[in-house]
């Protein structure tokens, strides 16, 4: 079996796979949060559903991460027993809810991004990661097409919606660059043949991003400023509220189980 | 202005299914967006492989009060019921 191992050092591809596992378990707690609060009903059980989605993929990521580390840690103890400077998520997924616009812009926003990321993880010489991507791309499909179509909806919609969405997107614009910025551990993955360089997606993510705002009738900001730090553990003031919620129990309750 | 979402009824066909079945109904604003929720309330669980919506409103019922005069006159009428004869096996399923 051509394992990664083989390749390059365990410590970049433990780095690389937190970076997926963070981004899907941030994210998909962030969703969570909706569960029970959602505008409508059918709109709680999809937004659950996405959600748990993440989750399965975080738990997917990061226990490869904690087999290729081999110090014994596993999926529950990197979600629940690290703190934020050892997160490696995009600032993007720990952005606060907001109101729903906010939510689904954010959505959108990572999930056109992680559709040409998976895509190319499929071919990745890495068999564990190429299968991760396989089930995971399926899923990303499906949450790409609602929140493209809800960004459409709500874009296109009152003038009320529209307003929230541009705000929404106002908001985010600037978190969007971290996931196109390729630092040592990309370019090392990248050179082994293992994940695709982040810069090389900027293209697809853009293309998907400008045909949907269009339809959208929303307007991304000129402005290429662009918060980076999520990737070396300088995270924002949300992460680690976050979770202080998420950790509560296992912190509270050390190895309590159900 | 009604602000609530029409109602939509949801069939689905299940994996070993050969007819879609009705499972329930949902709130969606337009045919497109009840596919999706359909998909995210009624298949959680692997029920199916194909989604059908229909408008509530485009269904037509029978009047429940007519129920004797509908149903009844078919219950002692045994004999238009295929059991009397043998099927050969090449037929199929009926």
């Amino acid at each position: 079996m051509a394992s990664a191992t083989d390749l390059i050092a365990n410590d970049i591809q433990f780095e690389w796979l937190l970076r997926r596992g963070d981004t899907a378990l941030v994210l998909g707690h962030r969703v969570s949060e909706w569960c029970g609060h959602s505008p409508v009903l059918e709109e709680d059980i999809a937004l659950a559903n996405v959600a748990l989605d993440l989750i399965g993929q975080a738990r997917m990521w990061l226990s490869l991460a904690g087999e290729i580390e081999g110090q014994g840690r596993g999926e529950n103890e990197l979600a629940y027993l690290r703190d934020a400077w050892d997160f490696r998520n995009f600032l993007l997924a720990e952005q606060p809810n907001g109101d729903f616009g906010q939510t689904l812009m954010r959505q959108f926003l990572i999930d056109a991004y992680q559709v040409p990321m998976l895509e190319a993880l499929k071919g990745s010489k890495d068999e564990r990661i190429a299968a991760i991507a396989a089930k995971a791309g399926k899923e990303v499909a499906y949450h790409l097409d609602r929140s493209a179509d809800l960004v459409i909806r709500l874009g296109d919609g009152t003038a009320e919606s529209h307003r929230r969405m541009q705000q929404a997107l106002d908001a985010l614009w600037s978190y969007t660059g971290e996931m196109f910025v390729s630092d040592a551990v990309d370019t090392a993955m990248a050179d082994a043949g293992l994940a695709p360089d982040p810069a090389s997606l900027k293209a697809a993510w853009q293309e998907t991003v400008d045909a949907v705002l269009d339809q959208a009738t929303l307007t991304a900001p000129e402005d290429e400023f662009a918060h980076t730090g999520g990737l070396t553990g300088r995270h924002s003031e949300h992460l680690g509220h976050l979770l202080a919620e998420m950790q509560f129990l296992q912190r509270a309750y050390p190895g309590a189980t159900w | 202005m009604k602000k609530e979402w029409p109602l939509w009824e949801v069939f689905i066909r299940g994996q070993h299914g050969l007819n879609h079945r009705h499972v329930g109904s949902l709130h969606a604003p337009d045919a497109e967006m009840a596919i999706k929720n359909a998909r995210d309330v009624y298949t959680r669980r692997k029920e199916g492989v194909s989604i059908w919506v229909v408008p509530s409103a485009q269904i037509t019922a029978s009047d429940p009060g007519a129920k004797d005069a509908l149903f009844e006159p078919s219950m002692d009428k045994i004999y238009r019921h295929p059991s009397f004869y043998d099927i050969p096996d090449e037929v199929g399923k009926m």
